[in-house]
Formats: structure tokens, sequence, C-alpha cells
């Protein structure tokens, strides 16, 4: 069940993951270039208000696009709607952002 | 014409049940054909609905072996297997009884989606010329020639699990009326495809326009109308 709104946010935070899962990709190929340890990555990663700006973004546009999506299937598939179904919307787009927001926490300031 | 064989047609009666009927074979024969010669035949008490039979009127849709066809305009030989096919009534709407569905859900959301005429001119105004040339006014023809059968209404999985969506045949209309020199309803049509039972709701799967019997493409015309209504979301804020 999508408005033209839902419509519009799921379609540009699809816009934005196309260059993050780009750059993400291209960091890992590069990064496991001489072996994969967590001293590496966390001394990329940590302090750096970079990584934290490209995947806490990265995290905001997962977590909306996602809640979005299955929305439509919860709605379409499993009945849901009316409160239930936003309910379900918000549920699932913070528990999304609370999963990613906390590793990215993890690898960058904390 | 004597017949060559037997059908073995079995008609899906709604919460009645399905019931089953040897129906003479003939060599020239529609499925409209086959339900009329079963409701003069074998039982007078099955109801279905048609009109005129060369498939203008839009009324005689079923489902025939799974899929939503017009039965007026379909050779019995091109649904029949091993000598048996299944008719039923169109998916996606009330049954009323048998064969004959509720249409006024279909005919409800096109007016919903305001398939109407929205006039900007009076009958003292002269009429308004229009170049038969423009991609709009070629875009709005292709539209135009749906008789509101609601085969792609039948035919779409969305329609099936969201009861607020419009479906194909609703916003084709939508999206010929707006490329309509002569309509003015731009900003009522915009608002009415972009709720939650609008044109975003469409997965472009294309199952209408495949079993559309008059090979129209409602698919592409609600790709138009999310093209339009996102460039209208930056442009008007909504
Ligand atoms: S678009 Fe085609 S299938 Fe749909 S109602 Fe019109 S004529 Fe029938
Ligand atoms: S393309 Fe859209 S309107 Fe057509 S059948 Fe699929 S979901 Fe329905
Ligand atoms: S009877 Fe009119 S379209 Fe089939």
């Amino acid at each position: 069940m999508l408005t033209l709104r839902l419509y519009m946010l799921q379609r540009i935070t699809a816009l934005l993951m196309a260059p993050f899962v780009l750059v993400h990709l291209g960091v890992m190929i590069y990064a496991v270039q001489d072996g994969l340890s967590a001293a590496e990555i966390l001394g990329r990663t940590q302090g750096s208000a970079l990584w934290f700006l490209f995947y806490g973004s990265f995290v905001v546009a997962v977590a909306i696009h996602g809640a979005i999506g299955l929305r439509v299937i919860a709605h379409e598939w499993g009945g849901l709607s009316g409160v239930a179904l936003a309910l379900f919307t918000w549920a699932t787009g913070a528990g999304l952002f609370a999963l990613g927001a906390r590793a990215v926490w993890a690898v960058t300031f904390a | 014409m004597t017949p060559t064989d037997t059908l073995t047609v079995t008609i899906e009666r709604g919460p009645a049940g399905a019931e089953t009927f040897a129906v003479p074979a003939y060599e020239n024969q529609t499925v409209l054909d086959v339900v009329s010669w079963i409701q003069q035949n074998a039982d007078p008490t099955l109801s279905y609905r048609f009109a005129c039979r060369v498939g203008m009127c839009g009324s005689c849709a079923m489902t025939v072996g799974g899929v939503p066809r017009w039965t007026c305009r379909t050779h019995i030989s091109k649904v029949v297997k091993d000598g048996a096919v299944t008719i039923g009534p169109l998916k996606n709407l009330p049954v009323i009884k048998d064969l004959a569905v509720d249409m006024d859900p279909f005919f409800d959301k096109w007016i919903a989606a305001e398939g109407v005429h929205h006039s900007g001119q009076t009958r003292h105004d002269p009429i308004a010329p229009i170049d038969a040339a423009t991609p709009a006014r070629v875009a709005a023809d292709a539209g135009i020639e749906c008789i509101n059968c609601a085969v792609c209404y039948a035919a779409c999985d969305t329609v099936t699990g969201n009861d607020a969506y419009l479906g194909p045949a609703a916003l084709q209309r939508a999206w010929t009326l707006l490329q309509d020199d002569k309509d003015t309803g731009r900003d009522d049509i915009l608002d009415a495809v972009s709720g939650a039972g609008g044109c975003h709701n469409c997965h472009a799967i294309g199952s209408c326009t495949a079993y559309c019997p008059n090979d129209l493409d409602p698919m592409s015309a609600i790709a138009g109308l999310k093209r339009e209504t996102a460039k209208s979301f930056f442009s008007r804020g909504r």
C-alpha cells in the first residue's frame, strides 16, 4: 500500500544506496588485498567522521527503503492494514536503524 | 452442423461449487457458444452475461482455463485440453451468481481514478482543434480503445492483494485523460492516482498488458503516471 510520498522516499533511498553499495564493495575488495583483520578495519574506520557519515547515511537509507518494501509485502501478502500496518512499518524501520546504527557507532566512535 | 465429439465442460458456480457438463463439440464454436449451449440445453438456471458477441461490449469476460478472457472472441479449440475445459467467473470481483460478477467495484474505481471528463469549456465555446499527430494525442489514442471488460483487472495480482488498488483499466483511463488536450483535470487526476490505491502500487509485472484482448498496454500507461506524479512531486510538492 504505497502513496506517492512513500514511493518517492523508496525511490530516492534506492538512488542513494546504489553508489553506497559500489563504494562499500570497492573498499572491501581493496581492503582484503593484504588479508583481513579486525585491527585493519578498525584502523580505517575508528574516529573517522567520513566513514561515520558514509555508513550512517547508508543505514538511514536502508532502514527507510527496507521498511517501505516490507510494508508492501505485509499488506499484500500478510493482510495487514490500518494502524497495524503503520506500526509494522515504523517498527521495521526503527529496528533496521537500531541494528545498523549500533554497528556504525561500534566501528567509528565507540 | 453435426457435432464431431463431446467436450467435458466444468463450470465453477461460485459458492455452489463446480459442475461438469457434456457438451457437443462443433468445429466452429466459441467459449460463449459452449456456455450458451449449457444454459439452453442442460441447465436453464445457469447465469452468465453477454451482449454483443463480437468483442465490443465488454460484458462476457470469464476465467477460462485459469486465465481471464473474452468468451465471445475465444475459439474453444484454443482452450480445450484433452477434450476438457474449466470455465469460472472473473477473479477479483464479487460473484453475483455462477459466471456473473458484480462489476461495481471496477467501475467505482474508474470514477475514483478521475476517469471522467473534466470540461473547461461550455457549449458556446468553439470546438478546440486537436492535432492527431502530437505525441500526447497518440498516447491518449492508445488507451481509448478500452471496452471496460475487466480482463486486466482480473489478471492483476496487485488487485488481489490490495483492495484499494484502482487497477490497470482505471489507471489507464486516468493516463489517457491526462494526455487529452480537451481535459482540464490534470491536478485532480494526479491527486487521484497518488493515494493508497494509486499507480505507485503497480509492480509492473505486466499481466494486464499480457491478457488485454484489445492489445492495450495499461502497464506502460501506469509507468507514465508514475513519471508524471514523480515530476509533480518536485514541482507541486505532492
Ligand atoms: S484495458 Fe483491455 S483488458 Fe483492461 S478493461 Fe480495457 S479492454 Fe479490457
Ligand atoms: S503491471 Fe501493474 S496494473 Fe498491470 S497487472 Fe501488474 S501490477 Fe497490475
Ligand atoms: S459479448 Fe460483448 S465483448 Fe464479448
